[in-house]
């Protein structure tokens, strides 16, 4: 019989966050697919009163917690010995969390200490005949895999974006405290602070209904010789402000900055979209001035609808890869695309 | 307070990308078709490891990286043959499969054996670097599997830069959600750090560090010690590729306004 760990930090406010809803939302389908099973919840956090009340409808049987100043920030050291209490003190065979940076972080360790097993950005789940499998991409986004495996517990984290999220009336849940005392050792790391940019020019949003793709042809020479950086620096922030789009780019793009030429101030590593950036989720997706390789396109593997624009007719993406390209000089249809968005 | 360090660079070999790549099943679970005969690569986020170890190992004299790989032999030589070039390094190199099929956990044991075995290692000293996420089985687990059997405490992941304070501390910079960075300050080494792009650009081949590396380099590989890697416990289901070829409409000789107005329009949707 699996015990199923629903396990979550909270966020500053004490709460769950959209991809902890999705990992519960994922619990709790495992719990209803294995008859006899068990689904426990376990909250680590500064505050975690407002995430168990929040969730308290979830149908758990124990909510657990680990809760105090230690464990605010995201630390590995303390977020391990937290998670590691949780598990050891549900009986966890199966962990299910969100794949967010901070458990992306400790909980592959976590289960490394309790000798079972992690799976990472895992986009599916399936159970039958009391087997559990979990599906998720090989090889950047490639290919897909089905497995199960023996090990337990199984820590498996959920590629936020991949699941339902659960929702449930807001009630009072009775807390049972974990405690925790961190040895010295684990203080050894002090989180100082967060670096982000300025609110206008944060231009990667996970939740946007659109990913906005610019390529390397935004800083090339145009028909007439010149490049026209500036020009294609206010159509794209343009383009964001009127859609508030999330922002990628190619490779080819990010690394003319490495290089130290004048390219698009806005865009970083960050921003970067394929097989050594990300991976993103979104509806949709339009590129432009990008070629369409497959090192780029692999990172649009969970863009559903993606247009292209882009003046070359046999690129990357007339191959199979978009929906629909235009061959189109980018800089004329974007500056229309504004004029129009503009107009409302 | 300048610190001698020892950098201990995690990193195999990926499949050069832009090679199509299809799983096929061997008897001993999913295989890549022609795996032998595909170029391989240094996996890009080790390698942005490996280039800032360089880099933190001249700013602190007495500092040595040891690159620690486990690959197929003869691959293994082929890539080091280029990242020979670019920066200084020692190799260590086990023999084993670098399949995106094993098992992080499997992985990380025998790179702690590995490491475990370096002559003169100093915790103190001590920083584990890797990449965040190989390319190849993209799990981002290895590195947190070898600081739990180190008994490294401190443990850093889509690292993206390194700066030694006056006193010795170390701050880091994590990427998390939505474009941002976490800032931590550590105490000292040791430390493990998952690197993800950093700030370096690829060094150009350097053919001096080239002759100086092959010296230790072909004898590392000759000495490398044959490693089991496997998937104990995993049963794979299906491999599979996806259905990933779209119906492309091409739209030719159509204006700039009408294609703003299809486009438009489809945001909108
Ligand atoms: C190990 C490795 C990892 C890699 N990882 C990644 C990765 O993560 N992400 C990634 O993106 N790439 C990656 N690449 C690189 C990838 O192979 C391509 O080189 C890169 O994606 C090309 O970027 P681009 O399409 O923007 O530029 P280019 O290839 O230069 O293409 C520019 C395009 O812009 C078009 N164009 C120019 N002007 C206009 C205009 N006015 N209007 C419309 N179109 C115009 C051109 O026709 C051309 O198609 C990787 C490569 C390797 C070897």
């Amino acid at each position: 019989m699996e015990t199923i760990l629903f396990l979550a930090h909270t966020e500053t406010e004490g709460t769950l966050a959209k991809p902890a809803l999705e990992a519960l939302g994922a619990a709790k389908n495992l719990n209803a697919a294995l008859p006899g099973s068990t689904l426990v919840a376990g909250l680590l956090g500064g505050n975690t009163q407002p995430a168990a009340n929040q969730i308290a409808a979830c149908g758990a049987t124990k909510f657990l917690a680990v809760t105090g100043a230690d464990f605010a920030a995201s630390r590995y050291a303390s977020d391990a010995a937290a998670a590691e209490a949780l598990c050891k003190a549900a009986g966890a065979t199966i962990v299910v969390a969100a794949g967010t940076a901070r458990f992306n972080r400790c909980l592959p360790g976590v289960a490394q200490r309790l000798n079972g097993r992690a799976d990472t950005h895992v986009s599916g789940f399936s159970a039958a005949d009391g087997r559990v499998a979990v599906n998720r991409w090989y090889y950047r986004q490639r290919m897909e895999g089905s497995l199960t495996r023996t090990q337990r517990p199984w820590v498996v984290l959920v590629d936020p974006g991949s699941q339902t999220t659960w929702s449930g009336a807001v009630g009072t849940a009775a807390i049972e405290a974990v405690a925790v005392t961190l040895p010295d050792s684990a203080r050894r790391t002090t989180v100082t602070g967060h670096r982000e940019p300025a609110a206008d020019a944060q231009t990667i949003r996970p939740d946007a209904q659109l990913l906005f793709v610019a390529g390397a042809g935004w800083t090339k020479k145009q028909a007439d010789g010149q490049t026209h950086v500036p020009e294609a620096a206010k159509l794209i922030l343009d383009f964001l402000k009127l859609t508030r789009s999330s922002l990628g780019s190619s490779k080819s793009l990010v690394d003319l900055g490495g290089e130290g030429q004048a390219v698009l101030p806005f865009m970083t590593h960050l921003n970067q979209i394929g097989q050594t950036g990300a991976t993103p989720r979104h509806p949709k997706g339009l590129s432009t001035c990008c070629h369409g390789e497959e090192p780029h396109t692999v990172g649009w593997r969970f863009i559903n609808e993606r247009r292209a624009i882009s003046l070359d007719a046999n690129c990357g993406w007339a191959r199979g890869k978009a929906d629909v390209l235009y061959v189109a000089d980018a800089f004329q249809v974007m500056a229309k695309v504004n004029a129009l968005l503009a107009q409302g | 307070m300048s610190t001698a360090y020892q950098i201990v660079v995690c990193g195999s070999i990926v499949p050069d990308p832009l090679q199509t790549l299809e799983p096929v099943a061997s008897p001993t679970g999913p295989a890549l078709k022609n795996d032998m005969m595909l170029p391989a690569w240094l996996d890009p986020w080790a390698g942005h490891a490996l280039y800032e170890a360089a880099n933190l190992a001249k700013q602190h004299a007495g500092s040595k990286v040891t690159l620690v790989s486990l690959g197929p032999k003869a691959k293994l030589q082929q890539v080091m043959m280029t990242v020979g070039q670019k920066v200084p390094f020692e190799l260590v190199a086990l023999d084993g499969s670098a399949s995106g099929f094993t098992e992080p956990a499997e992985t990380a044991a025998a790179l702690v054996e590995a490491i475990a075995a370096l002559p003169g290692l100093d915790k103190s000293k001590l920083l584990v670097f890797g990449g965040w996420e190989s390319a190849s089985r993209g799990a981002g687990v290895t590195m947190q599997c070898i600081a739990e059997r180190l008994g490294i405490s401190d443990v850093f992941l889509g690292v993206d830069e390194l700066k030694v304070q006056p006193d010795g501390a170390l701050d880091i910079l994590e990427r998390i959600e939505a474009g941002k960075h976490q800032i931590s300050r550590c105490a000292a080494p040791p430390a493990v750090l998952g690197w993800a792009t950093g700030n370096l650009p690829e060094p150009k081949n350097n053919p001096q560090v080239g002759m100086v590396n092959m010296r230790a380099v072909m004898p590392a590989l000759q000495k490398a010690k044959p490693v089991k890697v496997a998937a104990d416990g995993v049963t794979f289901a299906s491999v599979a590729l996806p259905k990933q070829m779209r119906d492309t409409r091409i739209v030719k000789d159509a204006s700039p306004d009408e294609i703003a107005r299809e486009i438009v329009e489809w945001i909108k949707k």
